[in-house]
């Protein structure tokens, strides 16, 4: 056999610039990156004192802007109440599709509208709460806290849902199989066996949908609404930290442009530690 | 095997246990598919409700009117969502011309390229960009993006001006431009994650077949590595368009939010989700006005469905005859 003909100097050049031009592109990918965190801490840092995240917004024309306490206490409390709401139903969803509708009628346009909900813009949600829940004063009031945590519970579902189905179905069926042939009943299975093994990917998949939902404003927007006070009435108009920096950004006044950026520094570590606790879990997980 | 042996450990022996066992899995059952029943019933009612609180935009306008007519004017209570949907649709080009390059370059050089202990920090750098609210993105627009690149975009616009609908115009601060390339760094982590999955599908025979046979490097993407991994990556860029398509706040706070059909790549615009976003408040006690702004988010939502079902359809055929992706990525993908 004869040796291959050594590589031509336009085939090498060719390699080498498609090499630097993907590498390029990467480093042109991190750019956004390194600005946007160049920028809330650069702009974000002076906001942020003592006083920023123990007192409420003022709501005063002129002097102190007041601190975002109601904002972040509110993002919590909407959050908590909208994973309370979404979590549970989503897994137990998932569990149906796994467990018994692997392949049936039902099981499949289960599935298949799952997939709907999931490309449905988190505006939509906001949209369908407004003129379900929030026009017609259900329980007692017009725009109110769990009505956001409704709408931000319609927009976890179906991330909960879909990643919990595919963490399920990852859980071998050698296991299942060998805890029914020892005569447990498929109950017992399913709490003892299949969930357990499953945890901590359905925990992962369930604080990645809390850190989607953390950042979102559009569906808060004329649910929750915003207010200055803080309350932890579920029942009242509730603040959240996406909601003020939209506010504030839209004031363009300086005082509350440096509260928005400070604001938006404590969302984002907010959020990055939670994707970090879910990754950290997800890198644990004994199955995947 | 003696019987006995099993019967002693873990299996109820009595009859009693196992109708106690039957009870639970009938009530596990219904249980779930109660729960599953619900979801479904309801998307329906969601979808139903849409539909019917639209109508009397729909049924003033008609669809096809309300859809394709070029005129917003809230005070004279005239509905068509042209201006809208076009803007959608140039900021979300926009978004997918800028975009899809970087992020499958991204995820090529990250698959293929880059030092193995650079691989790990390089991905979590990339996919921190996901961890970003959209309203952080918003306010990094207005006070950031907007003022610096001015002086950029007049400079392209003036140069390249017998380029139609780039040049000619004079720039506003607010514009299409700003809101695609904020879209495009928004769906940046979420193209470059499917393809970086789909692209480490690709056979590593495949890969060290076209080297053994002295193809360099980026022949050995060109030939092995991108032909195998295109209907994924295609696949991936529908589902950022659908996310850029829904986008709200963002694009709300750097559009401009005038109700027109921009006259270049520099003009203020507005798109479907911003409107409903901005209306909502003043719309609360005007029916037509709602329902013209729920038939926006109706329209919204078909143009994303419709998209979605494409980019999925391309990623399943793409399957075929191929190795699954595996799991994390469709986990990824819906989120």
């Amino acid at each position: 056999m004869t040796p291959l003909p050594a590589l031509s100097p336009r085939r090498r050049r060719t390699d080498l610039l498609a090499r630097a031009v993907l590498a390029t592109f990467t480093a042109v990918a991190l750019i956004p990156l390194v600005l946007i965190v160049y920028y809330l801490l650069h702009k974000g840092l002076p906001a942020i004192s003592g006083h920023f995240f123990s007192s409420d917004p003022t709501g005063n024309f002129l002097g102190d802007a007041g601190g975002i306490k109601s904002a972040i206490l509110g993002t919590l409390e909407l959050v908590a109440l909208a994973t309370a709401m979404a979590v549970p139903i989503g897994i137990g969803v998932a569990l149906y599709l796994v467990e018994y509708g692997r392949d049936n009628l039902f099981g499949n346009a289960v599935r298949y509208f799952v997939d709907v909900l999931t490309g449905v813009p988190s505006i939509v949600f906001g949209l369908f709460i407004y003129v379900t829940l929030v026009v017609s004063g259900a329980l007692g009031s017009s725009f109110a806290g769990w009505k956001g945590s409704a709408a931000l519970a319609l927009l976890m579902l179906p991330v909960v849902t879909r990643s919990a189905e595919v963490v399920l179905l990852l859980v071998p069926d050698s296991l299942r199989e060998a805890a029914l042939a020892l005569g447990s009943p498929r109950w017992r299975v399913v709490f003892r066996i299949v969930l357990p093994t499953a945890l901590p990917g359905l925990v992962t998949g369930a604080l990645l949908a809390v850190a989607r939902a953390a950042g979102e404003t559009a569906p808060l927007l004329f649910t929750a609404t915003l207010v200055n006070g803080t309350t932890f009435n579920p029942g009242d108009k509730m603040n959240s930290l996406p909601a003020q920096i939209f506010s504030d950004v839209g004031q363009a006044q300086n005082r509350l442009v440096t509260r928005a950026w400070g604001a938006a520094l404590t969302l984002v570590l907010m959020i990055l530690i939670l994707t970090l606790i879910a990754r950290t879990l997800a890198r644990r997980s004994r199955i995947t | 095997m003696e019987a006995g042996a099993l019967a002693t450990r873990d299996v109820p022996p009595s009859i009693g246990g196992a109708s106690r066992a039957r009870h639970g899995d009938q009530a596990l059952r219904v249980i779930l598919m109660g729960l599953a029943g619900l979801i479904l019933a309801l998307i329906v009612f969601f979808l139903i409700f849409l539909v019917l609180k639209a109508h009397p935009a729909f049924a003033r306008f008609g669809v096809f009117g309300f859809t394709f007519d070029n005129n917003w004017d809230v005070a004279h209570a005239i509905y068509g969502a042209l201006p809208l949907l076009v803007g959608t649709l140039i900021t979300s080009a926009i978004a997918l011309i800028i975009g899809v390059p970087v992020a499958v370059a991204t995820a090529l050089y990250l698959t293929e390229l880059c030092p193995r202990r650079a691989r790990g920090p390089l991905t979590v750098l990339v996919e921190l960009l996901a961890a970003v609210p959209s309203v952080v993105y918003g306010l990094w627009g207005v006070f950031v993006l907007i003022p610096n690149l001015k002086p950029a975009e007049q400079w392209f616009a003036d140069t390249f001006s017998f380029i139609p609908f780039i040049g000619g115009g004079k720039v506003a601060g607010p514009n299409y431009f700003i809101a695609g390339l904020i879209l495009a760094i928004m769906i940046l982590p979420i193209v470059s994650a499917i393809s970086r999955e789909v692209t480490a599908t690709v056979p590593s025979e495949d890969k060290e077949a076209a080297l053994a046979l002295g193809a360099t490097r980026w022949e050995m993407i060109r030939m092995a590595v991108l032909p195998y991994a295109r209907p994924g990556i295609v696949g991936g860029a529908m589902l950022g368009l659908g996310r850029a398509i829904g986008e709200t706040i963002a694009v709300t706070l750097v559009i401009g939010n005038q109700p027109q059909i921009g006259k270049h790549l520099f003009d203020q615009g507005y798109t479907l989700a911003a409107v409903i976003a901005n209306e909502f408040g003043e719309a609360a006690n005007d029916k037509l006005h709602t329902g013209a702004l729920i038939a926006a988010g109706l329209v919204l939502f078909v143009l994303t469905l419709v998209v979605n079902a494409i980019a999925r359809a391309i990623v399943r055929r793409g399957q075929h005859g191929r190795r699954p992706v595996p799991a994390q990525a469709t986990a990824v993908a819906v989120q």
